[in-house]
């Protein structure tokens, strides 16, 4: 095929997300300095930001079979953009300034990573073909590796970056075998051409059900859903701050927003045993998400759990699949995204700079308000929006999760939903009574005294600000995301 | 225009609290007590100004005395869209009364981090505020939930321990999960009924006077009643849901329990007789037998259990519950003598809850204990409290010229027509009543002192507001009319939507 400049322009965030991968290369091969990779990454991220709006000019344009860039990737891509964003703000102030206190290795190879991911996500979101979807999925997870066991010296980190490539590459393999077997039976790999196959053949054939359901299991590995959740909580706990924050964040966001894609363009589980799977990993990731989370006393596994039941929340939405359905998934991975960067930004301040280890003992934020009330005020959003109250983001989402599941009627998933935000309700409100108690003797973790005024602190309020704003006047979000429906461009 | 200031009053007073604590700890009680004093006097104000003749009744587009609309989030059909009534009026005007009032309660109790206190005391009330003058679901569901997290902080930060080892953030997350999750079931019921009316116009909108005219088949309008009517059972609360409610009263401070037994609960009477009743009127006149046996074991077994309790205030919790179950069975009876009792029964239980856990309090401030095996004697240690708790424990026990009389006794001669049994039954609750109000006093105020050393005396703040409580109840005792004329309108409404659906041959399913 013919590039014209509209494709370029189409690809401009991936160009200059990669232009900005080489020149960070370039520039700590050249001279290591922390602020100046600090600030090429953001410079790099904020225009990447920016040229989405012309981006969104010659929506929807097919560049290569192997990339569709349409409003619905456009918003995706904004979103893992100033996800990666926020991380790398976070990252900043977590690796500590140039005096020696903070991480004691190299520093700048991070923020590589980092980017890496971040294209491979752009890429992950505009994937219309299997090979497109594997190519954004292997360059978001490969760096996350290095991300996860950046602090090697530290065993858990180490374990936890093992781990995570072990049963990520056992993911990668299924989604692999499903794909052979999809392109065995429809001799096809663009999610619409297999949908149109499938969809021809009328009851899909079980080698295409089998096909499907490897990918599931794949993707739910990425995702994290039950039963294929063992690794979270130790990767959350092991990973650093900043870098859990990425993984729960913009890589959760880019493999969710394929997933819808897939399953809306290529309707393979229409009506078979795969849909009641579906429900199945649904409604156990709900319940067992929340159960365990229960049990936690560190708040970055507690934190680890929760997402696993967020997850299954999102996947009442896409298992509607009618209506409202592709509007809730938008609306609700952008609240959560909002929520989650504040919890964990705040975890990453309370450990700022690094010193060893994260704070992430419950205990440690006993009576934090008393001390740091502003940073208390951020996390009670933060614990309120995940848990949906209103007055927060995480009560939109929920609304819209629970109106696309009322709208479809799928009672089963809603009971499961009421049951688990039950649960849910007593972990979160563990957490937030805890920063209250009063409790004079113990000073041992502070985050820094001018935190409001570091690029993270003032991030970190603008979020909390964002969680408030969205949920008492939502109208422009939703506004966004109807904008961000998905086009079928048929081939 | 002036609706949406009786929202915003609390919130934005309660953020002045918050931030002028910093100046010392007088300031913030000052705007608080300011601010509330305005919410009362405007609600008085509309109360005295308003036209109450209008309420929405079945057949028409509903009117109100006073509407304002705003839309808010286009993408569903919602606006903030408020309405007021006699009903809403009436319950108003209790919040801001028992706002005043838990202001100056807590003018002691409260000494660290008085305008965070003050933040969350002011926020419960905009919240409840929100909910009486909602007419849009979606804003009553979001008033509804709003209010649980500043209770659930008042109760968790300034509460006290429980007498028998549990702890007060046991309690207020457990008040939290039982009405967190009893809401969620009620968000699905809305959603079911806006996505019902959305199948049948093709327009998604939460606008109670739309959804009034949806049609829905026998089954779906008995499903979607059971998940409001679960919501509100957990709020009123109906006995299998309850236990949340003697907990949270024990351990939350005497402000806390003022708002919780004087406001809170009815928002749940008020929602059945707003909501759950003209949106569900076939569904309901099924139901209502359940629900008025329902009302009727409440009554019986809060009054035993309250018997048994040796924590003073778990006794008032326990009386509350026994109370409410009055207020079910009137709402359910269909007549409009009841449904006018109702409304008075839960204004003088607002007034004669609110004085008892403020006396509770009063008590506990000088005692520092609720137990009632510690107490005994104290007749004769102090002046004025005892006798002003015995006279809010006779009100209690619905003596004649007692608001609670009026409210009781309209309760169940409107409802012995349509439910004759019932109302024998609920009438034997009003001799358990004496039991459980009498043995209060036995127990703590005469008996054997365990000390001989005088107790301080009520203050002139103290005195005042117990005192004008007894006045207000006397009033209302004595000359209840006013009440009665200016919810007329609205209970007539109420009436005549399960009325007209009892009247009807019980549609075949």
């Amino acid at each position: 095929m013919e590039f014209t400049t509209q494709h370029f322009i189409a690809l401009l965030p991936l160009l200059i997300t990669s232009a900005t991968v080489v020149l960070v290369m370039l520039a700590i091969a050249w001279k290591r300095n922390h602020t100046l990779t600090f600030g090429l990454s953001v410079l790099g991220l904020n225009l990447a930001l920016l040229s989405l709006l012309p981006a969104l000019g010659v929506t929807p344009i097919e560049v290569t079979p192997l990339l569709l860039v349409d409003k619905f990737a456009c918003y995706y891509m904004a979103l893992v953009l100033a996800a990666t964003l926020a991380c790398v703000t976070l990252t900043h102030a977590y690796l500590g300034g140039e005096s020696g206190k903070g991480y004691p290795g190299n520093r700048e190879e991070l923020y590589l990573l980092m980017l890496l991911s971040a294209a491979g996500g752009l890429v992950l979101v505009s994937a219309q073909h299997l090979a497109g979807l594997f190519i954004g999925l292997e360059l978001l997870s490969v760096p996350t590796y290095g991300m996860i066991a950046y602090a090697f010296f530290n065993k858990r980190s180490l374990e936890a970056g093992i781990k995570y490539m072990v049963l990520s590459a056992a993911g990668s393999a299924f989604l692999l075998f499903g794909m052979a077997l999809l392109y065995a039976e429809s001799g096809n790999l663009t999610f619409a051409g297999i949908g149109a196959k499938l969809a021809a053949d009328g009851l899909p054939s079980m080698l295409a059900q089998l096909g499907v359901g490897m990918m599931l299991i794949g993707l739910s590995f990425k995702l994290s859903l039950v039963p294929f959740h063992l690794w979270t909580p130790d990767v959350y706990e092991g990973a650093p701050a900043p870098v859990a924050a990425f993984l729960a964040t913009a890589s959760k966001v880019a493999v969710f927003a394929v997933l819808l894609r897939l399953y809306q363009m290529s309707p393979a589980t229409a009506g078979g045993w795969l849909n009641e799977l579906l429900t199945l990993i649904a409604i156990a990731s709900i319940i067992f998400g929340n159960l365990l989370a229960l049990l936690q006393n560190n708040l970055k596994r507690l934190l680890g759990y929760s997402s696993i039941a967020h997850f299954g929340y999102l996947l009442v939405a896409l298992i509607a699949s009618k209506g409202l359905a592709v509007e809730a998934v938008g609306v609700y991975l952008a609240t959560y995204v909002l929520t989650s960067l504040g919890a964990f930004g705040v975890i990453t301040l309370m450990s700022t700079p690094y010193s060893g280890r994260d704070a992430d003992a419950l205990y440690e934020y006993r009576g934090l308000f008393w001390r740091r009330p502003y940073l208390t005020a951020v996390l009670t959003v933060m614990m309120l929006s995940l848990a949906g109250i209103p007055l927060t983001a995480g009560f939109i989402g929920k609304f819209y999760v629970v109106a696309a599941g009322v709208q479809s009627q799928q009672w089963w998933l809603l009971a499961a939903l009421v049951i688990g935000s039950a649960i849910g309700v007593f972990y979160y409100l563990r957490v937030m009574v805890t920063l209250f108690m009063v409790e004079p003797n113990l000073r041992r973790h502070d985050a820094p005294l001018h935190w409001g005024q570091q690029a993270g602190g003032v991030m970190l309020l603008f979020v909390a600000l964002l969680a408030f704003f969205l949920g008492v006047y939502p109208q422009p979000l939703l506004e966004l995301v109807q904008q961000a429906s998905l086009v079928a461009l048929l081939p | 225009m002036i609706l949406p200031w009786l929202i915003l009053i609390p919130f934005i007073g309660g953020l002045l609290c918050w931030q002028c604590e910093r100046f010392g700890n007088i300031l913030p009680r000052w705007i608080a007590l300011l601010t509330m004093a305005l919410l009362f006097g405007l609600s008085l104000w509309l109360w005295a100004t308003g036209d109450f003749s209008l309420a929405p009744a079945p057949g028409a587009a509903p009117q109100w005395a006073a509407e304002f609309q705003l839309p808010w989030i286009e993408r569903f059909g919602i606006s903030v869209h408020l309405a007021l009534d006699g009903l809403s009026v009436l319950m108003i005007s209790l919040t801001g009364l028992l706002g005043v009032l838990s202001v100056l309660c807590s003018w002691n109790e409260i000494q660290n981090r008085v305008g965070f206190f003050h933040l969350n005391l002011m926020w419960i009330l905009g919240g409840v505020v929100g909910v009486f003058l909602a007419v849009d679901l979606f804003l009553f569901f979001f008033f509804w939930e709003m209010m649980l997290v500043p209770m659930y902080f008042l109760i968790a930060l300034w509460g006290h321990s429980g007498s028998d080892g549990k702890t007060r953030i046991t309690a207020a997350t457990k008040f939290f999960i039982f009405t967190q999750a009893s809401g969620l079931i009620m968000l699905l019921a809305i959603l079911g009924l806006v996505f019902v009316h959305f199948d049948q116009t093709g327009v998604l909108t939460f606008n109670y006077a739309d959804l009034l005219n949806t049609k829905m088949a026998a089954g779906t309008e008995y499903i979607l009643m059971l998940g409001f009517f679960i919501a509100f059972a957990v709020k009123f609360p109906v006995v299998p849901f309850h236990s949340w409610l003697p907990d949270a009263h024990a351990q939350a401070p005497t402000a806390g329990s003022v708002d919780l037994a004087g406001i809170l609960l009815k928002t749940a009477a008020y929602g059945l007789m707003r909501f759950a009743l003209p949106l569900f009127p076939n569904a309901s006149a099924e139901f209502a037998p359940i629900a008025q046996w329902l009302g009727v074991f409440a009554i019986i077994y809060g009054a035993l259990l309250s018997f048994a309790q040796t924590d003073i205030k778990r006794l008032v919790a326990y009386s509350s519950v026994s109370h409410m179950g009055f207020v079910l069975i009137a709402i359910y009876s269909a007549s409009e003598i009841a449904l006018q009792g109702a409304v008075v029964q839960m204004l003088a239980h607002g007034l004669s809850a609110a004085a008892l856990f403020i006396l509770c309090g009063q008590l506990y401030e000088r005692l520092h204990t609720r137990d009632m095996r510690e107490m005994g004697g104290i007749w004769a240690r102090m002046p004025w409290l005892p006798a002003l708790s015995l006279f809010f424990a006779a009100a209690a026990l619905g003596l004649p010229g007692t608001g609670n009389f009026v409210g009781e006794f309209l309760i169940l001669i409107g409802s012995f027509q349509s439910a004759p049994w019932v109302t024998v039954v609920a009438a034997t609750g009003l001799v358990f009543g004496s039991v459980y109000s009498l043995i209060m006093i036995h127990r703590a105020y005469f008996g054997p002192a365990k000390a001989d050393t005088a107790l301080p005396g009520l203050q002139l703040r103290e005195l005042s507001m117990v005192l004008g409580l007894a006045v207000l109840l006397i009033l209302l005792g004595v000359y209840p009319q006013p009440v009665l004329d200016t919810s007329a309108a609205s209970m007539q409404g109420v009436q005549q939507w399960l009325g007209s659906a009892l009247n009807q041959p019980v549609p075949a399913r």
